[in-house]
C-alpha cells in the first residue's frame, strides 16, 4: 500500500455496488405518498396555442392535479441563460429561453403544455393522453438553411428573423495571405451531430418538508449546486433550504447539465402546491424531444496554402443550427470556431457564424460540443489540399504542426470559457509518428492496399489529428477529512455520471494521506455534502476538482504530520505515513492509526492553542487560469462492401495526449466510449425532421446506436506533456474520443471507394450506407 | 382501465411473491416498484436496448415487453440474484470489475443477465461469439472493447452461466 496509488490503472471503488444493483439512480426514489407527473407535449414544431380543456384529465380517479402555464403564475418565467455570449467585439446575441409550459405558442415538437400529477404514471399518462389542446399550427422553419433565409417564418415573433447570434473572430489578415498563396481551396462541409442518448433518461424527485421548511430534490443532473442555487432563487428559499442530489447518474454526456428543463423547475414548485413529493421520470420517447441535442452546422470554408502546403490562412463562414431558444449561449459554435484551428500553425483566419433559430428542439452541447464540426472542416481541407498538392496527408498536417518550442500558443481568439484561446503545452509529431506506426501506414499504403484492391477489396486508410481544449474553469472545491475509522472521505461539488470520479480522486487522496483506494470515501453531487462548485463538463473534472482534491489532501497531510509530531513529541521529517498509520522511522512499535490520530485531532476537554483547527481535515479550492489543451491521433483502416456501403473497420488505433494520467484503465474507457459516440455520429445517427418539424426516427430502433458489432478493438497509445496550468500536471480526455472521428471516416471511406479519382468528395457528416451509395454515384 | 387486478404467483430470484396487479403493469416496473428490485433498469420501454434483460425460467428477455402476469407461476433471475451474499460478487461481476466493463453502470446488470445465459450456454466463446452475443445490448460509455474483455475474463476463469 505504501506504493504510489496514483497513475496506476486500480480497480474502481463504485463498481461492487453498480454490480450488485444496489447503486441508486433517480427512478429508484421513493418515497411515502409520492406523486408521479407525465407532460402534454406539443405535437407541432411550431403552433399557436388556443384553449385547453384539462376537465377530462381531472375526471380520471387518481389524479391530482393538471397543470398549464396560467396556473403558474408568477412562477412563470423563461430560464435563465446558462452561458452568457464571449466578449468578442461586435458580437450579436438574441436571448430567447424557455419557459416551463407552453404560454402563446409552441416552437418545437414535445414542449411541455400541461402536466398531469396522479397516484401512479400510468394514471398520469391516461390522463394526459385525455388534456384537450387546441392548436393553430403555424408555417415552420425547420431546416438549417431554409430557417437562415430571407422570409423564413420565425421563431420568435418580436425578431426581425432567426438570427440567435453573430459573431466574427480573426487573426491576422486573412484576405492578404490568400492574395499571396499558392492554391486557395474552398468547399461548402455541412456537419450533422446527434443526441447523447445516455442509457438513463433523465428524471426530477422533488420532495417539500413543511415542518422543517426544506425542499430536496433528486435530479439527473450534471451540475446540481447551479440547480440549486437557480432553484433557491426561483422558489424565495435560501439556498439552505434547497438541497438538490444528483445520484448515481446513468451517463450524461452534456445535455443533462441545462438549466433549466422545464420538469426541472415544475417538480419542486408542485411538490410544494401539493405538500406531497412528485416523480417525473422521462420516457425514451420524450427524451428525443424534451432533452436537449447539439445538431447541425453548414460550413463554407476556405484554405490558402503555399506550394509546400503550408497554411497561410483559413476563412469559414457558418450558420449554426441552436433549436428553438438559446438558452446554453454560444459555447457550441466558439467551440466549433476556436477548435477549427486544430494543431496546425494557422497564421491568419477569418471566421465569422451565424446562430439560428429553427422550429426544432433546442441545441447544448453534446461531447464534443461544436469541436467536431470545425474539426472536419480542417481535417477535411488539409485532405483536399494534400490532394490539390500531390502530398502524403499525413505529411502536409507534420508539415503545419505547432512546433513544441511554440508553447504556450496564443491563437488570439476569446475560447468558450472568455479566457484568450492559447494552448498550455503539446508535442504533436511524436503523436502522429506514434500512430502511422501502429496503423502501419506505409506498410499498408504501398503494400496492403495495392494487393487487397487486387484482390477485389474496397479498403481505405484514414489519419486525423486534433486538439480538444479541456479542463476550464472557474473553479471546484474538495473537503478532505480522515474519520475516526481511519478512512477518508473526499467531498466535492462536482457531480460524476459513469467517469469513475469515486476512484480517480480516491487515488489522488490515497497516497497524501497514506491509506488504500479502498479506504478512500468519495461523496460528491448532493449540495447537502458540500456547498460550492461549477459541475461535470468541458473534460473538466479530473482538471479542475481533482486538483482541488490534490490540494486538500496535502494539507491534510500536513495536518497528519503535525498531529503526530506532537503526539510522539518528534520532528515531522522523522515520521512515515503509510497503511494508514504514523510511524517513527526506524522505531519499531512506536506508530499510530489514522483513527486513533483524528480522535486526537478532536480533543473534548481542556485548552488548545489559538487559531487550532479541530480534525484532520482541510477545504480547498483550485481555479485554472485557462483551460489545458489535450491532442490526439486517430487512425484507421476500413474496408467497404461498395453494393451494401457496409464498412468493416479492420484496425482502429488511437495516440492521445492528455498530459499525466491518475488511471490509465479510467483514461482507456474514456476513449473508447467518446470513439464508439465518433463512429456513431459519423455513420450510424442521424436525427431526421421532416419539413413541418416533425422527428421521423425518435426510437431506439430508427435512431441508431452503435452495438458491439458497429465498434472495432481499439488499440491506444498515450504521449504525455504535463500541463503547467495544473499542479497535478493533467488535461481531459472526456471528449477527446469522440471529437476527430467524422473526418477519419470520410477520408478513409473516400480512399476505400476510390471516390476521389472519379471526382466524389465526401464533405458531409452522418454518412450512412444510403447516402454514401447516393454520393458515390453522382458522377454516374 | 384502472381498478382491474389479476393474482400473479413468482418466484424472484428464489423468493416466491403473491401479488395483484393491474393487467397491463409491465414486468420491468412489477420488479422495480412492487417488488423493491430496482437493479433491473429501464432505458428504452421498446425493447431495443436490453437494459432490463432479466431471466425468466433462466433465458433472457426483456423486461420492459412483458405484462408482469405473464411472468406468473414462473421463475425469474434479476441481477440481485447473482450474488452469493451481501458483500459478494458473482464470478462474472468479479471479471466486470477487473476488465472495467462499466462505467455509469445503468446498462450493466441487462448485459450482465444476458452473459450469464450467454455463457450457460457457450463457456469459452471466440471474441466475435460475445460480441454478437452482446449486439441486443446497448451501452453509452464503454464503446463496449472493456465489456468484451470482462465476458472473455469470466469464461477464462470459468465463470459459472
Amino acid at each position: 500500500m505504501s506504493t504510489r496509488q496514483f497513475g496506476e490503472p486500480v480497480k474502481r471503488n463504485e463498481d461492487a455496488r453498480l454490480l450488485a444493483g444496489r447503486a441508486q439512480f433517480i427512478d429508484d426514489v421513493s418515497l411515502p405518498g409520492l406523486l408521479h407527473a407525465a407532460f402534454v407535449r406539443s405535437p407541432h414544431a411550431h403552433a399557436r396555442l388556443g384553449s385547453i380543456d384539462v376537465a377530462p384529465a381531472l375526471a380520471h380517479e387518481g389524479v391530482v392535479a393538471v397543470y398549464t402555464a396560467a396556473d403558474l403564475g408568477d412562477y412563470w418565467r423563461p430560464g435563465p441563460v446558462v452561458v452568457p455570449p464571449p466578449p468578442v467585439e461586435g458580437a450579436v446575441f438574441n436571448e430567447r429561453t424557455q419557459g416551463p409550459l407552453v404560454k402563446d405558442k409552441a416552437r418545437h415538437v414535445g414542449e411541455p403544455v400541461a402536466m398531469v400529477v396522479a397516484a401512479s404514471r400510468y394514471i398520469a399518462e391516461d390522463a394526459a393522453a385525455d388534456v384537450a389542446v387546441e392548436w393553430a399550427p403555424l408555417p415552420v422553419a425547420a431546416e438549417l438553411a431554409a430557417a437562415a433565409a430571407p422570409g423564413a417564418p420565425r421563431v420568435h415573433d418580436d425578431l426581425p428573423d432567426n438570427v440567435a447570434a453573430r459573431v466574427r473572430q480573426t487573426k491576422g489578415d486573412y484576405a492578404a495571405a490568400a492574395k499571396r498563396a499558392h492554391r486557395v481551396i474552398k468547399r461548402r462541409f455541412a456537419y450533422d451531430h446527434g443526441c447523447a442518448q445516455p442509457m438513463e433518461t433523465r428524471g426530477v424527485v422533488a420532495h417539500w418538508d413543511a415542518g422543517s421548511e426544506r425542499l430536496t430534490v433528486w435530479d439527473t443532473t450534471q451540475a446540481p449546486i447551479a440547480i440549486r442555487n437557480g432553484l433557491a432563487a426561483m422558489l424565495g428559499l435560501s439556498e439552505r433550504q434547497v438541497r438538490v442530489i444528483a445520484p448515481c447518474i446513468g451517463g450524461g454526456f452534456g445535455p443533462k447539465i441545462m438549466l433549466f428543463y422545464p420538469d426541472e423547475v415544475l417538480m419542486p414548485w408542485a411538490a410544494m402546491q401539493l405538500g406531497r413529493p412528485v416523480k417525473w421520470i422521462e420516457d425514451r420517447a420524450e427524451h428525443f424531444v424534451a432533452t436537449t441535442h447539439e445538431r447541425g452546422q453548414i460550413h463554407e470554408a476556405e484554405i490558402a496554402i503555399d506550394a509546400d502546403g503550408k497554411i497561410l490562412g483559413v476563412k469559414d463562414v457558418f450558420l449554426h443550427d441552436t433549436g428553438a431558444y438559446d438558452p446554453y449561449g454560444l459555447t457550441v459554435p466558439i467551440n466549433s470556431q476556436c477548435t477549427l484551428l486544430g494543431p496546425y500553425v494557422v497564421p491568419n483566419y477569418d471566421s465569422a457564424f451565424t446562430a439560428v433559430f429553427t422550429n426544432t428542439p433546442i441545441v447544448t452541447p453534446y461531447r464534443g460540443a461544436g469541436r467536431q464540426h470545425g474539426v472536419f472542416v480542417i481535417e477535411r481541407l488539409l485532405d483536399l489540399a494534400a490532394r490539390e498538392l500531390g502530398i502524403d496527408r499525413a505529411e502536409i498536417r507534420r508539415r503545419n504542426f505547432i512546433p513544441p518550442e511554440a508553447f504556450p500558443y496564443d491563437n488570439e481568439l476569446v475560447y468558450q470559457d472568455f479566457t484568450r484561446l492559447s494552448y498550455d503545452s503539446g508535442d504533436y509529431a511524436p503523436m502522429l509518428a506514434r500512430a502511422l506506426e501502429m496503423i502501419g501506414y506505409e506498410r499498408f499504403v504501398r503494400e496492403e492496399q495495392p494487393r487487397l484492391r487486387a484482390a477485389g477489396e474496397h479498403v481505405g486508410i484514414g489519419v486525423v489529428c486534433y486538439v480538444e481544449g479541456t479542463g476550464i474553469g472557474p473553479y471546484e472545491g474538495a473537503k478532505v477529512q480522515v474519520q475516526t475509522n481511519g478512512r477518508a472521505s473526499v467531498l466535492t461539488g462536482i457531480g460524476t455520471q459513469g467517469q469513475g470520479h469515486y476512484t480517480s480522486f480516491a487515488q489522488i487522496v490515497a497516497d497524501q494521506v497514506g491509506v488504500g483506494v479502498g479506504d478512500v470515501e468519495v461523496i460528491t453531487g448532493d449540495t447537502a455534502e458540500f456547498q460550492w462548485g461549477a459541475g461535470t463538463f468541458a473534460s473538466r473534472g479530473a482538471v479542475v476538482a481533482g486538483n482541488a482534491v490534490s490540494q486538500a489532501a496535502v494539507a491534510v497531510r500536513g495536518k497528519i504530520l503535525r498531529t503526530a509530531a506532537e503526539h510522539f513529541e518528534c520532528a515531522e521529517a522523522d515520521l512515515v505515513l503509510a497503511d494508514g498509520r504514523v510511524a517513527i522511522a526506524g522505531v519499531p512499535g512506536r506508530s499510530i492509526a489514522l483513527g486513533e490520530l483524528a480522535v486526537l485531532a478532536n480533543p473534548m476537554r481542556g485548552a488548545v492553542a489559538a487559531g487550532t483547527e479541530p480534525g484532520l481535515e482541510a477545504t480547498s479550492y483550485f481555479g485554472p487560469e485557462s483551460g489545458a489543451t489535450s491532442a490526439g491521433v486517430h487512425a484507421m483502416i476500413v474496408a467497404i462492401d461498395p453494393e451494401t456501403m457496409i464498412p468493416e473497420i479492420r484496425k482502429y488505433v488511437v495516440v492521445h495526449d492528455c498530459g499525466v494520467m491518475i488511471n490509465p484503465l479510467i483514461v482507456a474507457g474514456q476513449v473508447h466510449g467518446g470513439v464508439a459516440q465518433g463512429i456513431g455520429n459519423s455513420f450510424y445517427e442521424q436525427l431526421v425532421f421532416d419539413r413541418d418539424g416533425q422527428l421521423l426516427n425518435a426510437t431506439l430502433a430508427d435512431y441508431l446506436l452503435p452495438t458491439a458489432l458497429d465498434v472495432p478493438r481499439m488499440t491506444l497509445a498515450h504521449t504525455v506533456t504535463p500541463s503547467p496550468l495544473n499542479p497535478l500536471g493533467i488535461k481531459g480526455v472526456g471528449e477527446a474520443g469522440a471529437i476527430p472521428v467524422g473526418p477519419l471516416f470520410a477520408q478513409a471511406l473516400e480512399d476505400a471507394l476510390g471516390l476521389t479519382a472519379r471526382g466524389v468528395e465526401l464533405l458531409e457528416i452522418p454518412l450512412s450506407p444510403s447516402r454514401l451509395w447516393e454520393l458515390a454515384r453522382a458522377d454516374s | 382501465m384502472s381498478g382491474e387486478r389479476v393474482l400473479i404467483a413468482t418466484t424472484v430470484n428464489g423468493v416466491p411473491h403473491q401479488r395483484a396487479v393491474e393487467p397491463r403493469m409491465l414486468l420491468a416496473d412489477f420488479l422495480r416498484h412492487e417488488l423493491g428490485l430496482t437493479g433491473t433498469h429501464v432505458g428504452c420501454e421498446h425493447g431495443v436496448c436490453g437494459a432490463c434483460t432479466i431471466l425468466l425460467d433462466e433465458l433472457p428477455v426483456r423486461a420492459c415487453l412483458l405484462f408482469a402476469p405473464q411472468a406468473n407461476g414462473r421463475a425469474i433471475e434479476t441481477v440481485e440474484g447473482l450474488a452469493r451474499g451481501p458483500g459478494q460478487l458473482h464470478p462474472l461481476q468479479e471479471a466486470f470489475r477487473d476488465a472495467h466493463g462499466l462505467q455509469c453502470g445503468y446498462c450493466t446488470p441487462g448485459i450482465l443477465m444476458t452473459m450469464k445465459a450467454f455463457l450457460a450456454e457457450n463457456p469459452s466463446p471466440t471474441e466475435a461469439e460475445v460480441r454478437e452475443a452482446l449486439s441486443g445490448n446497448l451501452c453509452r460509455c464503454t464503446g463496449y472493447q472493456h465489456i468484451v474483455d470482462a465476458v472473455m475474463l469470466a469464461a477464462k476463469r470459468g465463470a459459472p452461466g
